[in-house]
């Protein structure tokens, strides 16, 4: 499935929001110009059949990176490669609609997701169409039928409106928009964090066999490391817009390098009750539009030096892991 | 992916038109219809109206604006009373040229009514178009329109359909002034109330284009005019409904105002508000009758269409449910 090509590739990815008042109001307040980093220098690839995760608490900038992946906010500066191709670069478009067509994504509200004022059927025939996949309704319907058997609802359902259904329920109707246009690749917003825990592993369960089934490759946001764990081949985590530490699952699980990480790993609750003594997550996640000088994480870092107090650390390899880190764990 | 699953096709079985009516019938809003006795009364009073008002031709004894079927003899007749000359009765008796007012009221709320309605519909396209267009797009455009609105709106609406009016008809050569009219009037009463609907739409528009579904239609690389009649525009829809209903009542009323001022509909095609100018001048001689029952009709419309927006405001806010 996976043959080490990267189908998605971040370089240097960068968002700056502008959140000053409005001019008059700093002219005459004298407030100066305010900048959040909602993303800072974020790069990492994504083999093709595999499943990175971004992890990381809120405002560590996540869903940012989603958005601007599929287009809904545009880059302040950095790459995204496709499939090779620079999708800033793309101009015309009809190619853009092709790109757009092989990348989708499934969104963390399925109560907001879903249009309330459309049938089901309709919603998930709107791919389609907008891509012109399929010419005729009897077509499109047919279609329709087979993705909501896919996503494991009754081919009826379409004639249904989102609130007649659960949760769970309108999560496969997003999933089966998701799929309509045949995309390579998804980008899941924190997928199951709406849903009761219940529900959440069936959704799960469901997102890896469709990933099986048709070669799927996810950008998997999430802040549960045990979803992540569950989904992911790789893990990135995130804090205050930068990837502090990037690894294959079982790395980071095992042997985390960043002290961030480590922190993260031991407040997990203990559900195989072995004893261990759980720390609690230390401090709040600093404001984005204040951020600490040198490392962002210092603050609440128990190994924090002096140097990390005034130098931003470089990412730099240890074994298979990418970690940003003056003093990493285990090196 | 295609050849996966030989799932069946979803039945296009859409709701038989019984069942629809058992749905509709059993829905929250004609739940709240059939409790409301207030609300009952206005739909009849509005709805007997509106049906004297599109069959009135056929309703009126008379057709009060052909001279021909006038008779001078019959001016003045009240109520129920045998004309001295003719001995004919008339309903609501007769004004100074022998017209049936019954027949008037017909005729003259036809006039009211569809100046109303294309006044409120014309205000509405306006609106909210301009209002989807600020809120979704936002940005200087947003500035533009919305600053518009609210220099409009520091004027007295009636001042503005009133300065719209009377530059509009500078425009128009005067000899076809009586046929533009109406549509004039419309122009006018609907420009005056636009900025209403607009300020609506856009603050539901901000709020709806930040939800997940319209972002969800982003990704898939609609064209935004698609996004906002699609998926936006239906989930706005519920307040500019209220505003319509509330706005009808205000735009017949502004149309009898601006008719009574004499700057509205011509003497050939009178409206409500017409017939209230004409009856004034005779209150003082005792034809009360030509004043009052023009006057009980506007204010019964225009107090019906009220209580039918105040209430659909109430049925259709959640908050209050």
């Amino acid at each position: 499935m996976s043959d080490g090509r990267a189908l998605l590739e971040v370089e240097g990815l960068r968002r700056v929001f502008d959140v000053s008042k409005p001019w008059l109001n700093r002219v005459i307040e004298g407030h100066r110009q305010q900048f959040l980093h909602a993303v800072d220098d974020v790069s990492f690839a994504i083999p093709a059949g595999r499943t990175f995760a971004l992890v990381g608490e809120s405002g560590s900038g996540k869903s940012t990176i989603a958005r601007i992946i599929v287009g809904l906010i545009a880059p302040s500066a950095g790459t995204i490669r496709f499939d090779g191709a620079d999708i800033a670069r793309i101009k015309n478009p009809s190619e853009m609609r092709q790109i757009r067509r092989r990348f989708q994504m499934i969104f963390q509200d399925p109560y907001a997701s879903l249009n309330p004022r459309m049938r089901v059927a309709d919603i998930i025939a709107e791919p389609i169409r907008a891509f012109g996949l399929l010419g005729d309704t009897a077509a499109v319907q047919h279609r329709v039928g087979e993705l909501l058997a896919l996503v494991r609802l009754d081919p009826r359902d379409g004639l249904k409106y989102p609130h007649e259904f659960s949760g769970g329920q309108r999560q496969r109707v997003a999933i089966a928009r998701a799929l309509a246009g045949n995309p390579q690749f998804l980008v899941c917003d924190e997928p199951t964090s709406a849903l009761d825990v219940s529900v959440q592993a069936q959704i799960l369960n469901l997102m890896r066999d469709l990933q099986e089934q048709f070669g799927l490759t996810y950008l998997f946001i999430s802040h549960n490391l045990a979803v992540v764990r569950h989904m992911a081949s790789e893990v990135g985590v995130l804090y205050l817009g930068r990837l502090v530490e990037v690894a294959t699952t079982h790395e980071l699980f095992s042997a985390p390098r960043h002290p961030y990480t480590r922190m993260l790993l031991d407040a997990v609750p203990d559900l195989a009750m072995t004893g261990r003594v759980r720390t609690p997550v230390q401090g709040e996640i600093p404001s984005p539009i204040d951020r600490p000088q040198g490392c962002h994480f210092h603050p609440r870092c128990d190994v924090a030096k002096d140097r990390c107090r005034t130098e931003a650390p470089a990412a730099r390899s240890i074994g298979a892991a990418t970690v940003r880190c003056h003093t990493p764990l285990g090196a | 992916m295609t050849e996966t699953s030989a799932a069946p096709a979803p039945v296009r079985t859409r709701p038989s038109l019984r069942e629809r009516i058992a749905a509709a019938w059993d829905s929250d809003i004609a739940y709240s219809f059939r409790h409301s006795p207030v609300t009952i009364v206005a739909a009849v009073i509005v709805l007997l109206l509106l049906f004297g008002a599109i069959f009135g031709p056929w309703i009126a004894p008379q057709n009060p604006f052909d001279p021909g079927s006038l008779n001078l003899m019959e001016g003045k007749t009240a109520p129920l009373t045998p004309n001295m000359f003719t001995g004919k009765t008339f309903l609501l008796g007769t004004d100074d040229q022998g017209r049936d007012v019954f027949s008037t009221i017909l005729y003259g709320s036809r006039v009211s009514l569809f100046v109303g309605f294309a006044a409120v519909a014309f205000s509405m396209v306006l609106g909210v178009t301009l209002g989807l267009i600020a809120g979704y797009r936002g940005g200087w455009l947003d500035s533009v329109i919305m600053r518009t609105a609210d220099i409009q709106l520091t004027f007295e609406s009636l001042l503005v359909a009133l300065m719209i009016f009377g530059f509009t008809r500078t425009l128009i050569p005067p000899g076809s002034q009586n046929e533009l009219a109406v549509p004039v009037l419309i122009l006018a009463i609907g420009l005056a109330e636009w900025p209403q609907y607009a300020r609506t739409v856009r603050g539901v528009t901000m709020v709806e284009r930040n939800k997940e579904y319209v972002q969800a239609a982003r990704v898939i690389g609609l064209h935004p005019a698609i996004i906002m009649m699609r998926h936006v525009l239906p989930n706005v829809l519920g307040p500019v409904l209220v505003i319509a209903t509330l706005g009808l009542a205000l735009a017949i009323i502004a149309e009898a105002t601006l008719s009574f001022l004499g700057v509205g509909v011509p003497p050939t095609q009178p409206s409500l508000g017409t017939l209230i100018r004409v009856g004034q001048e005779y209150i003082v001689s005792g034809e009360w009758w030509i004043l009052l029952f023009p006057a009980v009709t506007l204010l019964a419309l225009a107090l019906a269409v009220n209580l039918l927006g105040d209430w659909l405001r109430d049925v259709l806010n959640p908050k209050l449910r």
